[in-house]
């Protein structure tokens, strides 16, 4: 079940006022250059960075009454240079959720089976491979594979293809693409192009607020200078 | 004289290894300690720096008076080991636990790891060959140190090499230097293969 993830007039020390509805089932990207205040935005809502004015809820629960450890559970993560345990297989890895929520070994096994074969890197060939002995963008994508096991409600991802190279990119997208499930998503990145294809909604931040917030197709044709300057950097057609 | 050899170094073997021992019992917590409390961490890294900069006959000298640690024996040789070996084990604890990748335990709290599983499933395991190269220095410290105890009547190979020395007995202090040094190789090279084992992947 997907979840709503609402943030009321966030301030702290990065964001000035940070207000924001985002439905079941959205997918979402923040977009906006370095330090704009994206990436605290997305920790706010599994409770990474903590606001120090305003509230955070997740399906109309505020974060400061919910079970911190539970929600992450059902809350997948991927960032940039997938953060796999180096000391634990590929296998292990990806069963890390299924194992903390009590998954019985042979549900975590065939889940983690059926999940390694949507990243197209089977579990047999794999599984007892050591995240040192993949290539970027395997490790990526297991790294994927371990945020979307468990079937998360809400699905956080940090620049996740910031530091591969573009043909890698392009693939990892479209693999996103195929496998955006029934969670709700929120996608950071620097990327317009890479926002506007896993993305059905864009919110451009800069300097710890919202500049913009409209659905990927408007966004272009929106007539704010900062989003034109993205738009003409990304060379998407206007 | 090669029972003698054999039973003096078991000797000294056993003062080593209870010193390193409760060394790593006290050490491996205190060095968690630091990392979660950087300020009072830094305190108690320098405090050990300090311990470990007074030269050895001289904290042994220091001990002696000291009522229940110290004295003339065996005890206060231990205990001025575990003080030398506390050290490397406090420090590479704390250095290996903050030399975790950022993103890896960034990644473990995302997940939904408690803060106990995120130390005892990520970063211990991470900071384990750091850890184990600490106990190896220790452990190659205190042999060291431990030949000098022989001054305080502490026991072990130093009893053969401070005798050799006061009665001129080349062979009586090589029967102390040569298993010392023996030992000391001996330690370095075993835990130098189980550090190389703890780097997984």
């Amino acid at each position: 079940m997907p979840s709503s993830i609402t943030v009321r007039e966030v301030f702290n020390a990065i964001l000035q006022g940070i207000s924001l509805h985002i439905d079941p089932g959205e997918a979402v990207a923040f977009v906006g250059r370095s330090g704009a205040g994206k990436t605290t935005t997305l920790r706010l809502i599994n409770g990474l960075v903590k606001p120090a004015r305003g509230e955070v809820l997740i399906d109309d629960v505020p974060l400061a009454r919910t079970d911190l450890v539970a929600l992450r559970r059902r809350t997948g993560y991927i960032i940039q240079g997938s953060g796999l345990f180096p000391h634990r297989t590929v296998y292990d890895n990806v069963a890390t959720v299924p194992r903390l929520l009590g998954w019985s070994e042979d549900r975590i096994r065939a889940a983690a089976s059926e999940v390694m074969t949507r990243i197209a890197m089977p579990l047999e060939k794999f599984g007892a491979r050591y995240p040192r002995s993949l290539s970027g963008g395997e490790q990526q994508r297991v790294g994927i594979a371990r945020a979307i096991v468990a079937n998360p409600s809400i699905l956080l991802c940090d620049e996740p293809f910031g530091a591969l190279d573009p043909i890698v990119r392009r693939e990892l997208q479209e693999t996103f693409r195929a496998l955006r499930s029934d969670a709700t998503i929120v996608f950071v990145t620097h990327d317009l192009a890479e926002a506007m294809r896993v993305a059905d909604r864009v919110v451009l931040f800069e300097d710890g607020a919202i500049v913009s917030d409209s659905t990927s197709l408007e966004f272009p044709r929106l007539q704010i200078p900062l989003v034109q300057q993205f738009v003409a950097a990304a060379s998407l057609p206007a | 004289m090669i029972g003698e050899i054999l039973r003096i170094t078991a000797e000294h073997v056993l003062i080593v290894a209870i010193a390193v021992g409760v060394a790593v019992v006290l050490g491996i917590p205190l060095g968690i300690y630091c990392t979660r409390n950087p300020r009072a961490g830094r305190v108690a890294l320098r405090v050990i720096d300090t311990i470990q900069t007074i030269p050895s006959l001289a904290l042994f000298g220091f001990l002696i008076p000291v009522p229940f640690i110290g004295g003339i024996g065996m005890r206060t040789a231990i205990v001025a080991l575990i003080l030398y070996s506390l050290l490397p084990i406090v420090r590479n604890t704390f250095v290996g636990i903050r030399g975790v990748d950022p993103v890896v335990r960034d990644a473990g709290v995302a997940l939904g790891l408690t803060s106990r599983q995120l130390l005892f499933d990520v970063e211990l395991p991470l900071a384990m060959p750091s850890i184990v190269a600490g106990i190896r220095i220790a452990t190659v410290i205190g042999i060291g140190v431990a030949t000098i105890a022989a001054a305080v009547g502490g026991g072990g190979l130093g009893t053969f090499i401070f005798r050799g020395v006061a009665m001129v007995d080349t062979r009586l202090i090589l029967a102390g230097a040569l298993p010392a040094a023996a030992l000391a190789l001996i330690a370095d090279v075993v835990l130098s293969v189980v550090e190389r084992r703890m780097i997984k992947g």
